[in-house]
């Protein structure tokens, strides 16, 4: 791209304040909690002194923690394949099959235009062993028993309460992968397909063969943005459940709220903080690299 | 469409300018008082709105700033406070559960100015039961003022099904094991229990515990001075896990609230909470002796766990003078008469007007003057906030799993860290 060399001083001045807002807010913060995570800090007061690792190696002793990690990695694989296979179903329907795409459209796209919290509250009530799902179950003769998000059964580390928060999540974010494919699906050349049915590719190698193929990239972002958004979750576990009973639908972001905010044990929460972020680049990090060299390509 | 875009940018920011600058006009002004309190909703701001009221015709001059954060026993308003005491931008006063709460968050770390002289000038300090002058004292200094007193050790209970199995309602552990045997038998959760959030289990045991040690011991525990593993303790919570065998499926999904609901709609028999719930049932129509009744929670009788709101005095405040007009209101009869029976709790003061107070209050008030008072541990009064959010933590795991042993281990290791 052309530009001037006043063109570029002036724009290396406009960005001066954004980035020096970015750097001290963003990332300055960052190494201040990296900082306050190898501290004693565990009052109102500051105790900046050197404690090294001892703040996670008590986190990794403490079982909420440790409830609280393998909670994260099931919801996010459940979260993202749910959301991605229904996602893509959803959109080839429309794409192929469905009449009044327009309306359907919205109705599935709809959820996404609510807050977590929200969601959180809906499927609070829908999911109480009392007065939701499992009434309506009774009224029409079951034996409805399952405590949805009350259970403390685990299956393998996997607490089936988490079954609900899956169910919200999922609700809430398959109307966006659903938009996200159907974009995809749309700029699919038709020749492509047209020209692939007359050579007598039937359905089901038309879509593994040629449309999967062709949005992978879609696949990709999708999943980088489902992986970050579950890694994070707060607000909907927040409002639906809490961390609940011997901590089935506890996430880091609740652990790390209470513990800082209601506990004022500052460094433990900034360790929990900087394990969190971690967590998250380990998704993003290989992302933006692929990206970026797909753009240098 | 530029010209558009130009004017709605303009009265943004117009509108941003007034805001802020309206927020600086405050700050500035002497005349005023910040009041900074979780009081937003129902009768806690009613109340406190009559005793702004009070404020305001001694002193006409002021304007009160009500300065309130919503959320449900203060977790979001301590996380605005923290910010603007660490920030160095204090609130004139703010609303803080006396006892360890105040004190190991804000006295010990030296936020606080003491407040003695204003009890003393104002002949209040023999006004206050000693065992509450106790409990919002530091190194024999006054740090806040109580403004209300609730009781944690009462169950509640449906007066109709313990008539239909005839039935008393237990006044010893023994007894509670058996009236919630024959509960059991027939069906019915003897036990009430709401505990989506786990203070609820917290203040569950803080009774138990009462209950197996007694005031003096029960003081000891909480100051370290016990250990854990001693068989009264243990026997505490052998029977809050023999009580859990009691308790409602759903106890997990509800609220204390729902909890306090059930007894008086006759789904439970008993339901051990902070005596707001006396407030709940008169709110929602239910009639004292009929739906619902009280005791103190099993074991308990001739003990008063209480838990307090209070006001303090940050170093720094901008209007210092200001405050103290308004700390004296605080520790004053008119002051709590105004507040007390509109939110439903009892004056910290022994005088009283027993007029203003519906049937419930009176009776928790004969207790309050004669009972043994010892400090509340759910609510922030016995512990360290950063030693209540362990237990909380041990709580949560306990209410489930059940393992003496385990939450043994687990209460010493918190006990070591941060009692006093």
């Amino acid at each position: 791209m052309y530009c001037s060399k006043k063109d570029k001083r002036l724009a290396i001045i406009m960005l001066i304040p954004f980035l020096a807002v970015l750097f001290l807010f963003v990332y300055g913060f960052i190494f201040w909690s990296i900082r306050v995570s190898f501290s004693a800090w565990d009052s109102i007061l500051p105790d900046m002194s050197w404690v090294g690792l001892r703040n996670y190696q008590e986190l990794m002793g403490s079982l909420r923690f440790k409830t609280d990690i393998v909670n994260t990695i099931y919801f996010t694989l459940f979260f993202m394949v749910i959301c991605i296979v229904g996602g893509f179903l959803l959109s080839y329907l429309l794409f192929v099959h469905l009449k009044g795409e327009g309306f359907l459209r919205t109705v599935y796209l709809f959820p996404l235009s609510l807050s977590f919290v929200v969601t959180g509250v809906l499927w609070r009530w829908i999911f109480n062993p009392e007065v939701g799902l499992n009434a309506l179950l009774r009224m029409i003769g079951f034996k409805a028993e399952f405590g949805w998000f009350t259970s403390t059964y685990s299956i393998g580390g996997f607490n089936v309460a988490l079954i609900a928060l899956i169910i919200g999540a999922s609700w809430q974010y398959l109307g966006y992968t659903m938009a996200m494919f159907l974009a995809g699906l749309r700029g699919i050349d038709d020749q492509l397909i047209e020209s692939a049915q007359i050579d007598g590719a039937g359905e089901w190698s038309i879509v593994t063969k040629i449309i999967l193929p062709i949005i992978k990239p879609i696949t990709f972002s999708a999943m980088i943005v489902l992986g970050h958004i579950s890694l994070k979750i707060f607000d909907l576990a927040y409002a639906m459940t809490g961390k609940g009973p011997r901590f089935v639908t506890d996430f880091p972001g609740l652990y790390m709220f209470e513990t800082t905010f209601r506990g004022n044990h500052y460094a433990e929460g900034a360790a929990i903080s900087i394990i969190m972020l971690l967590l998250v680049a380990l998704v993003i990090v290989p992302y933006l690299a692929t990206s970026m060299k797909e753009d240098e390509a | 469409m530029k010209k558009k875009v130009l004017a709605i940018l303009v009265i943004f920011l117009i509108a941003t300018a007034v805001v802020f600058a309206a927020g600086a006009k405050e700050k500035k002004d002497a005349n005023t008082i910040e009041i900074f309190s979780w009081w937003t909703a129902g009768g806690e701001a009613d109340g406190l709105d009559a005793m702004f009221k009070e404020f305001n015709k001694k002193n006409p001059e002021l304007e009160i700033i009500n300065a309130t954060v919503a959320g449900g026993a203060g977790t979001n308003a301590k996380a605005v406070l923290a910010t603007r005491m660490q920030g160095g931008n204090p609130p004139d006063t703010f609303q803080v559960h006396a006892g360890h709460e105040l004190i190991d968050t804000w006295v010990t770390t030296g936020f606080m100015e003491p407040i003695t002289f204003i009890l003393r000038d104002a002949g209040f300090l023999d006004m206050f039961p000693a065992d509450v002058i106790d409990i919002i004292s530091y190194q024999g200094e006054v740090y806040s003022i109580p403004v209300n007193i609730h009781r944690s050790n009462v169950m509640w209970y449906s007066p109709k099904l313990f008539a239909q199995f005839n039935l008393e309602p237990p006044k010893t552990m023994d007894d509670f094991f058996r009236v919630a045997e024959v509960f059991k038998r027939n069906g019915i959760p003897a036990l009430a229990l709401g505990d989506n959030e786990s203070w609820a289990d917290t203040h569950l045991l803080e009774s138990v515990i009462l209950a197996s040690l007694g005031p003096d011991r029960y003081r000891d525990l909480w100051n370290g001075k016990i250990k854990w593993n001693d068989p009264q303790v243990r026997q505490a919570l052998t029977n809050y896990a023999r009580m859990m065998e009691y308790t409602n499926r759903d106890h997990a999904a509800l609220a204390n609230m729902d909890a306090a609901g059930y007894v008086a709609e006759g789904k439970a028999a008993m339901n051990v909470m902070g005596d707001w719930a006396a407030g709940y049932y008169y709110s929602q129509n239910f009639k004292q002796g009929e739906d619902w009744d009280w005791i103190p929670s099993p074991g308990t009788g001739g003990v008063f766990i209480m838990l307090s709101d209070s006001f303090g005095l940050p170093k720094n405040a901008p209007n210092r003078e200001n405050v103290i007009k308004w700390l004296e209101l605080c520790a004053s009869k008119e002051g709590q008469d105004a507040f007390n029976p509109i939110k439903g709790s009892i004056p910290a003061r022994i005088d009283g007007d027993r007029s203003k107070y519906d049937r419930y209050l009176n009776a928790a008030m004969d207790d309050f003057a004669t009972d043994a008072i010892v400090a509340s541990v759910a609510h922030g009064a016995a512990i360290s906030e950063p030693w209540l959010t362990r237990v909380n933590d041990i709580m949560a795991a306990f209410t489930t799993d059940l393992d003496v042993d385990k939450a043994t281990r687990e209460f010493q290791a918190a006990a070591d860290r941060y009692a006093p």
